[in-house]
């Protein structure tokens, strides 16, 4: 028999020349650019990416890389506080990004002012999912806070489709009220008595609802809701749009501190500028995802039914706000959530 | 004729003997139902899942089978595995036997604190495991600053997911080896030191030759959980499609993306990983009792 420590090399060395045979090859020096982005963006940006790329090769003979990375909103946020070296950063929330300019200034301050519409290239709207057929008559906000309904939310502290879902619910309530703050609050947190489990994220929400069969109604962003059907629904479920709801802007911004150092603010600025251009948008539009051109808007319009909307500035009185009264630690909703 | 008569009418083995005694006997029935009950919870928890699997992976195919697995991605999340696995493998190889060697075969003060901070891995959840290197090389972190001026990069890069891989199977390789080379001793040893053997000497033609089964073992063990490690390397992996994700992470991702035949391909591909260790695993005990094996029946009796 041979001595052990062979058989180790032996088996050692193969085992590495594997690991070099399924190597795809590294790439040799090649402008890269990384985004890094929310959980549900990954098909949007998929697409992006390759028709940017071909756009870019084509005018500035340049082939380039375009790596994706993708997460919960808030937790990506974190990485690229602890370094992920992002270029741009496309998120689904405007606290993420805030939160880049707070902590070590990776994002110039005034980064809303850098794009058109706020720097937000596109939008959605929460929309209701509810099974096919509607057993439950479910037409608007009012329904999903009704005695007995089952109501699916992910959870508002750690996912901004939840936190959307919440401050939609709130605003609604506060129309419907005439501005009266405890009443939308009663309100809220008899919604939120109906939500027999908090998900961590949107995805898994979705998860619980479509194929754990739990809940008379999901609660989501229209794309997603558009997405839901296309993939898992086969016609299993049916979109209600509520009389009002929220819109939710997706923020972009240049992560200056890497853009600097990596030298590639060109091609990052022309990344994001690419979202709002016609191509950009028809690919948003694609996903299901509300564009802003309004050429673009027309020609789906079946896609995105006119919804009366409001958004955390225009009701809400800013995310600086909601986040204090909100989302803070012993704020209104860890009230709401206690009392239900 | 006599010799064999006398050799029936002693029960074979302490097994049957045990089974025999009317002390220990149980009715058939209870035998069958506690049996019938571990199969089927075997069949329930174990085989089902790994057989689910595999009939998820294989749903939509051969051809989607071989499509999924050769996306450039999925290559990447393989190769990055076997990667880490290569190079954490070998140093926790090389650790492992030097503090097992250290910890059974001397005396020295601090050695309760050694065997102790080996296992603190085990102890400390995957998730805060990954937090510990984003603390220290985080760009916020102790030596953010340093390496950023200097441009090395740690996390959300290869090295981290090493890092990480390595700390999380630190302990696997010494854990095997400790309790082993304890109860081996030193005899051995110290007769080739006295028949003249050198330090290098005695550790490759004695010591090694002795643990070469629970070190194989060892190394198998530590290859499966660091091929296998979800928690720590998700941390400090930053999620970069085709570039810091691993074959675990791939499998979260491609679920997500509601791919669920690709991401069933991948998961079979960890379940093979496991298979093939179960019979490395079984394959090494078998050979080592061959090797081991007591000194064949009747020359120890009188």
């Amino acid at each position: 028999m041979q001595p052990i420590y062979k058989v180790i090399s032996k088996g050692y060395l193969l085992f590495s020349a594997l690991a070099l045979v399924v190597s795809p090859g590294i790439a040799a020096a090649q402008t890269t650019l990384l985004n890094v982005s929310y959980d549900v963006s990954r098909e949007l940006y998929k697409d992006i990416n390759a028709a940017f790329a071909a756009q870019w090769l084509a005018k500035n003979k340049e082939k380039l890389v375009i790596n994706q990375s993708h997460g919960g909103s808030s937790s990506q946020a974190m990485a690229v506080i602890n370094g992920l070296e992002a270029d741009v950063v496309t998120m689904n929330q405007a606290p993420d990004v805030d939160i880049l300019v707070e902590r070590g200034a990776l994002v110039s301050a005034d980064w809303r002012k850098r794009f058109p519409n706020e720097a937000a290239p596109y939008t959605s709207v929460t929309v209701f999912l509810i099974r096919k057929g509607n057993p439950k008559a479910i037409k608007d906000w009012p329904d999903l806070a009704r005695a007995g309904m089952q109501v699916i939310v992910p959870n508002p502290k750690t996912s901004g489709n939840g936190r959307y879902t919440y401050l939609a619910a709130y605003g609604y309530a506060l129309q419907a009220n005439k501005g009266n703050d405890a009443a939308a609050r009663e309100f809220v947190r008899r919604l939120f008595a109906n939500v027999p489990v908090l998900d961590g994220g949107g995805r898994g929400a979705t998860t619980t609802f479509s194929q754990r069969d739990i809940g008379d109604v999901l609660v989501t962003f229209e794309n997603e809701a558009a997405l839901i059907d296309l993939e898992v629904g086969g016609g299993k479920f049916d979109v209600v749009y509520p009389s009002v709801t929220i819109e939710a802007p997706a923020p972009v911004a240049l992560v200056e501190r890497v853009v600097e150092k990596r030298g590639t603010r060109r091609v990052a600025q022309a990344y994001l500028e690419f979202l709002y251009s016609p191509e950009g948008q028809e690919i948003i539009a694609k996903h299901n995802f509300r564009p802003r051109l309004d050429a673009v808007v027309k020609k789906y319009a079946r896609r995105f039914p006119l919804v009366r909307t409001f958004s955390v500035e225009s009701q809400l009185g800013g995310w600086d706000k909601v986040r204090k009264e909100h989302f803070a630690d012993g704020g209104i909703y860890d009230q709401i959530i206690v009392k239900r | 004729m006599a010799g064999v008569v006398t050799h029936r009418a002693h029960p074979v083995s302490d097994l049957s003997r045990f089974e025999n005694n009317p002390a220990t006997r149980e009715p058939p029935w209870v035998k069958r139902l506690i049996l019938g009950l571990a199969l089927s919870f075997f069949a329930v928890f174990l085989l089902l899942p790994l057989f689910a699997v595999f009939a998820e992976a294989l749903r939509k195919g051969w051809d989607t089978y071989r499509v999924v697995l050769t996306d450039s991605d999925a290559l990447a999340a393989i190769q990055l595995t076997l990667l880490a696995a290569a190079i954490s493998v070998p140093l926790n190889l090389v650790f492992g036997v030097a503090a097992a060697w250290s910890v059974a075969k001397f005396d020295f003060r601090g050695k309760q604190w050694l065997v102790t901070f080996i296992d603190l891995p085990f102890s400390v959840s995957p998730v805060v495991a990954g937090l510990i290197y984003v603390l220290m090389f985080g760009a916020q972190g102790w030596f953010g600053p340093w390496l950023r001026e200097h441009d090395v990069k740690i996390i959300f890069a290869v090295p981290g997911i090493v890092l990480a891989t390595i700390f999380v199977t630190f302990p696997f390789i010494a854990r095997e080896l400790i309790p082993l080379m304890q109860a081996q001793g030193r005899e051995e040893e110290e007769a080739a030191v006295v028949l003249g053997a050198r330090g290098w000497q005695v550790f490759w033609m004695v010591t090694l030759p002795n643990i070469k089964w629970g070190l194989l073992y060892g190394v198998i063990l530590c290859n499966a959980r660091a091929m296998g490690e979800f928690g720590a390397v998700s941390v400090v992996s930053g999620k970069i499609r085709g570039q810091t994700n691993t074959m675990p992470l791939q499998v979260e991702i491609l679920y997500n993306e509601y791919n669920f035949a690709a991401a069933f391909a991948m998961a079979s591909l960890l379940a093979l990983l496991a298979l093939a260790t179960l019979v490395l695993k079984s394959w090494i005990e078998h050979a080592s009792r061959r090797d081991y094996a007591p000194v064949p029946e009747g020359r120890g009796k009188v």
